[in-house]
């Protein structure tokens, strides 16, 4: 019974997320965008700049706030393994 | 009254709703509380979508499910906040009881609540924007009681593991609303295509038919991990 | 774990290095030109926050029906890190929506359903953090919960939008374009994994401070 119901818990989360993936049909009604009217054009480079630049920042800044939580905790670590040594050594 | 054998499945349904029930009844404290802020939370839409009175389109399919999905979230809080005060929820889930009964009971408990802020609201709603939500009487009552199952079904689980968690006013909002959207959206179109002068019936079956799969797969999954996750 | 660490690090930034390159040297798309580009890190992303999703909504499960706290860690790691690669998703879409469609939001049934998703995940960590002791189980239950609920936001958000007329396209891809966009896939996903393994040791040296704290009381 238990195997029935995690095996059908992982089919579950894989078919689901997958079921939902599916690409919508290609809707009507598409204007390309080099043909609109001049003063609808956006310069798309910085566009491009930005977004670039938001991946990195969000890569560099998850990262630098895993290594500042890490080093915090194992400093904490270290200080609580040495009160409790010296409290043994009592 | 001590029963002599380990209640049935549905006595015990019976049991625990009863006991609300009576809970509530005497007070009134929660249904009297919840359909005036219901009725306030309509009023307030009002005055944000009315335009030199006339009703902005479909706004009175939204006001009505925005006021059942506040109200309905008040009442879960007041109806678990009394459960919490006594620690009453412990004692219940250590009685020899099915839990799932358990979830079942609170679940209708809550049902019958917000059916009766429903059976006010929502003649308020058609009288105040003009709406014809009765020209469809079935179809709007099933669609009332296929979504607030749905909403209350998520809520109930949701509320009853709060119970003993910090911050857990504004907490069930927060985790109920992003999953109940499907039912917000199917509630608001479905009414909306009752609303129409002709009423768009294939339109409303299919919405109502969605919410009704929700109801049964929510109520499943609310019902295999209300044990496991209340028990520690 | 340990073992693969520092291989699949190496491999990851090594695809990341040469990212740019590849991009660079991709062929423009026909209506969309230079803005197009910002697709190479912006579905990655997705498939990043996808695999977190999973991750997170599988551990859940195994918190609730195997009471496992190692599963809870992993669980808490996942969810940051949907939430990371899910906002990482949804800066870099509307600045390509911008240009290509002319709106920074659609309420297309893909970007409604991802934005929902992100927020069971955003709700997630609140819960995490300002629910107090005890919250495993129930943020287990709302992952849990968020995956059941994607197939039916998506349903519904289809269906209501197909009463308002389309005024976009979703891109369909070229297969010039398949390499650069499988290695940046694969950055990303290399990515996720040794972000994931950090943040669970993260946990778990927090869980031996805790362990710790308790011995020390006694």
């Amino acid at each position: 019974m238990r195997r029935l119901l995690s095996l059908s818990f992982a089919f579950f989360f894989v078919a689901l997320p997958a079921l939902a993936l599916q690409p919508p049909s290609p809707p009507d009604g598409f204007v390309p965008a080099s043909s609109l009217p001049g003063q609808e054009q956006l310069p798309a480079a910085p566009l491009v700049i930005v977004a670039y630049a938001v991946v990195w920042l969000l890569v560099l800044g998850y990262l630098w706030s895993i290594w500042s939580r890490l080093s915090r905790a194992e400093r904490e670590l270290a200080d609580v393994s040495r009160r409790l040594t010296t409290g043994q050594r009592r | 009254m001590i029963p002599e054998r380990i209640p049935s499945f549905v006595q015990t349904v019976w049991l625990v709703t009863r006991k609300d029930l009576l809970i509530e009844f005497r007070s009134r404290e929660v249904v009297y509380t919840t359909l005036f802020f219901a009725v306030a939370c309509v009023l307030v839409f009002a005055f944000g979508f009315v335009r030199e009175g006339i009703a902005v389109d479909d706004a009175a399919a939204g006001i009505l499910w925005i006021a059942i999905a506040f109200s309905g979230t008040l009442a879960l809080g007041r109806t678990f906040e009394r459960e919490r005060q006594n620690d009453t929820l412990r004692a219940l889930m250590l009685a020899p009881m099915d839990r799932p009964a358990l979830y079942v009971g609170k679940l209708v408990g809550v049902l019958v609540l917000l059916a009766a802020v429903e059976v006010i609201v929502t003649p308020l709603v058609a009288l105040m924007f003009g709406a014809p939500l009765f020209a469809h009487p079935l179809l709007i009552g099933l669609l009332l009681a296929a979504g607030t199952v749905g909403f209350a079904a998520v809520g109930t689980l949701f509320a009853a593991m709060l119970v003993r968690a910090r911050s857990r006013d504004v907490l069930l909002p927060i985790l109920l609303y992003p999953i109940t959207i499907p039912v917000i959206i199917a509630g608001v179109r479905c009414t909306a295509a009752l609303l129409q002068p002709q009423g768009d019936l294939p339109i409303a079956r299919m919405w109502l038919s969605m919410l009704v799969f929700f109801d049964i797969v929510f109520v499943t999954l609310a019902l295999w991990t209300f044990e496991p996750a209340m028990t520690e | 774990m340990k073992k693969v660490f520092v291989p699949l690090l190496i491999v990851t930034a090594g695809l990341f290095a040469y990212a740019p390159f590849a991009i660079q040297n991709a062929p423009y798309e026909s209506t969309m030109g230079l803005v197009q580009k910002i697709f190479y890190f912006h579905v990655p992303s997705w498939i990043a926050m996808f695999f977190a999703a999973m991750v997170c909504g599988i551990s859940g499960a195994f918190v609730i029906f195997a009471g496992r706290q190692d599963a809870d860690r992993v669980a808490q790691a996942a969810a940051e890190l949907a939430v990371v690669f899910g906002l990482m998703g949804l800066l870099t879409g509307p600045l390509w929506g911008r240009k290509a469609w002319g709106v920074w939001w659609q309420w297309d049934a893909r970007l409604t359903s991802a934005l929902v998703m992100w927020l069971v995940f955003v709700a997630y960590l609140l819960l995490r953090k300002y629910g107090g002791a005890g919250s495993e189980k129930l943020s287990a239950v709302l992952a849990l919960f968020g995956m059941a609920n994607v197939p039916f936001v998506y349903w519904s958000v289809n269906v209501w939008r197909t009463v308002h007329p389309k005024t976009s396209v979703v891109m369909t891809l070229q297969p010039s374009m398949g390499i650069p966009f499988l290695l940046c896939s694969l950055a990303f996903v290399g990515l996720f994994a040794v972000l994931l393994a950090a943040r669970v040791r993260l946990e778990n040296v927090r869980a031996s401070v805790d362990e710790l704290y308790l011995a020390l009381e006694e």
